[in-house]
């Protein structure tokens, strides 16, 4: 069975956070997908405010409501709103479901903002996703890179933090985080282009890489692909698909009472 | 089930070494996979000039280590003098039923005029003209090397009177509202799936053209076979329509047969 590390609502077309995910549900058991991380609700913004950071995450925990058995949580968070954000994280992780933390392109993440974010996450448990993109027309103002996630996790060497897309332009990302291992990679998001996932065995190790789709940006048939086209073995392909991303979470299950 | 794969590539990829780059490699591959016919074109054809050697290369590694299986397509790039030699190589020495046109990397555009001239010599021939909209997404492309897709637009306008001519769109990861059913309406326009995207991309897709305009592509070896594979199962199609897209809407598309 499969655990998808990253997930989203929109796109699914779902005239609610319930619906969409009924109907990611639906598409994604086609494919065996077991577990499905969702972050960020229905509606997007780059540099969202308190009010809807709340929202969004709002809108998630509807979603999980009614889908404990499948879905995981993570709350979305913006480290220019530090205060609100550890509230937030109280609020969704401490005292709620949830069980990771989402951040996104509103601060680079080598800004110090983050790390009262992560310490507190750690504490708890969470996992920690951080987006990284490196785009040749320009990442946005606070779109953070591979590099800046590599300044980040050595600033927390003891936390486990994951490299989003893996900067997408993957032969570059992933020599940026080669060094820390601390850091696992997400492999969602980007083309399906052949040798992403041996190059990340290569040179990081089977147990740092995480299958995610970014799905329903991208479809879970492209994303799945790259694990099973990938020219890997069968233990490889067991720990990128579920057992990396259930280890991750495992230490948040039990404290929660969560069996997976 | 058989597939016919309309969407493969032969030799080097400029940027980095792919499994199945050499031409018996990717034929046992693509054997492994079920597939039993692939339109096969030249990476090379991409950024080299002498076109006319590409072609022939092209042909004598599909016969030579094809397995049977790999079909030659040619390469004819309108910008270059005396084009309309190679097409003609291409439909009377090598017997190519297919080109494939890469108007981005080979500096052209659509709506230039030599490509209306090589559109109604290819309806002539009686050729499968396709057109590769992309081979990567242009924000992880290489930073001295910047290649954006081309442009569909001028494509309704130019298969519109070429009635028996038929146009393979490769390698489109999205359209915009309303441009597949555009396209697929203007002339005998045929889409495939290799880098469609989103959640139930191909369902969607199915929503807003005829189920016999998409063929199954897979951009193998750049990209991992499975990935398109997949999207057949995601779409949660019954076996007739996994069956038409994995192989009879290709099969005729290339005999030029309508339904």
């Amino acid at each position: 069975m499969i655990w998808d590390l990253h997930c989203h609502l929109p796109a699914f077309g779902g005239r609610t956070p319930e619906e969409s995910v009924a109907r990611m549900i639906e598409t994604g058991d086609r494919l065996g997908i077991e577990r499905y991380c969702v972050y960020m609700g229905t509606t997007w913004q780059n540099d969202p405010t308190p009010e809807q950071l709340r929202q969004g995450n709002d809108e998630v925990l509807r979603a999980l409501d009614h889908w404990r058995d499948r879905l995981f949580g993570f709350v979305y968070l913006n480290p220019k709103h530090t205060e609100f954000s550890l509230k937030e994280l109280d609020r969704c992780v401490r005292d709620g479901p949830m069980v990771g933390v989402k951040l996104w392109v509103a601060q680079r993440c080598t800004a110090p903002e983050l790390d009262p974010i992560i310490e507190r996450a750690a504490q708890l448990k969470a996992v920690i996703f951080q987006h990284t993109w490196l785009k040749l027309q320009g990442n946005l103002a606070g779109e953070s890179t591979p590099q800046d996630l590599a300044v980040l996790a050595a600033r927390h060497p003891k936390t486990r933090i994951i490299c989003g897309h893996t900067g997408g332009d993957w032969e570059i990302g992933i020599r940026a985080v080669r060094a820390l291992p601390n850091v696992s990679v997400d492999l969602a998001g980007s083309d399906a282009t052949a040798g992403f996932t041996e190059m990340a065995v290569r040179e990081l190790g089977a147990e740092r890489v995480i299958y995610g789709s970014d799905a329903g940006g991208r479809s879970f048939a492209s994303q799945l692909g790259k694990v099973l086209g990938a020219d890997l073995t069968a233990a490889q392909r067991k720990l990128i698909l579920k057992d990396n991303l259930r280890q991750l979470m495992l230490p948040i299950l039990k404290a929660k009472g969560i069996s997976a | 089930m058989a597939i016919f794969d309309t969407n493969v590539s032969l030799g080097r990829w400029s940027f980095r070494r792919l499994a199945g780059d050499d031409t018996a490699s990717l034929a046992a591959r693509l054997k492994q996979r079920t597939v039993t016919t692939a339109l096969a074109a030249s990476f090379e054809a991409l950024l080299h000039d002498d076109i006319a050697q590409v072609n022939v290369r092209t042909a004598e590694e599909c016969a030579a280590r094809g397995q049977g299986i790999l079909l030659p397509v040619g390469a004819v790039n309108p910008r270059l003098p005396d084009w309309k030699e190679d097409l003609r190589r291409c439909v009377e020495v090598h017997k190519m039923r297919a080109i494939r046109l890469h108007p981005n990397y080979q500096g052209y555009a659509l709506a230039d005029p030599d490509v209306a001239a090589l559109f109604a010599l290819a309806e002539r021939h009686n050729i499968l003209v396709q057109i590769a909209v992309q081979m990567e997404d242009e924000r992880t492309q290489h930073p001295v090397f910047h290649v954006g897709p081309v442009n569909l637009a001028p494509l309704p306008a130019l298969v519109a009177h070429l009635p028996r001519l038929r146009v393979q769109v490769l390698n489109a990861s999205r359209f915009a509202p309303g441009q597949a059913r555009q396209l697929c309406a203007a002339g005998r326009v045929y889409l495939d799936i290799a880098m469609h995207e989103g959640a139930l991309g191909l369902s969607n897709l199915l929503q807003q053209v005829p189920l016999d305009r998409v063929t199954f592509g897979s951009c193998f070896p750049l990209f991992y076979f499975e990935s398109s594979q997949l999207k057949i199962r995601e779409a949660g199609l019954d076996a007739a329509a996994a069956k038409a897209i994995l192989f009879d809407n290709a099969s005729r598309m290339l005999d030029g047969a309508s339904r």
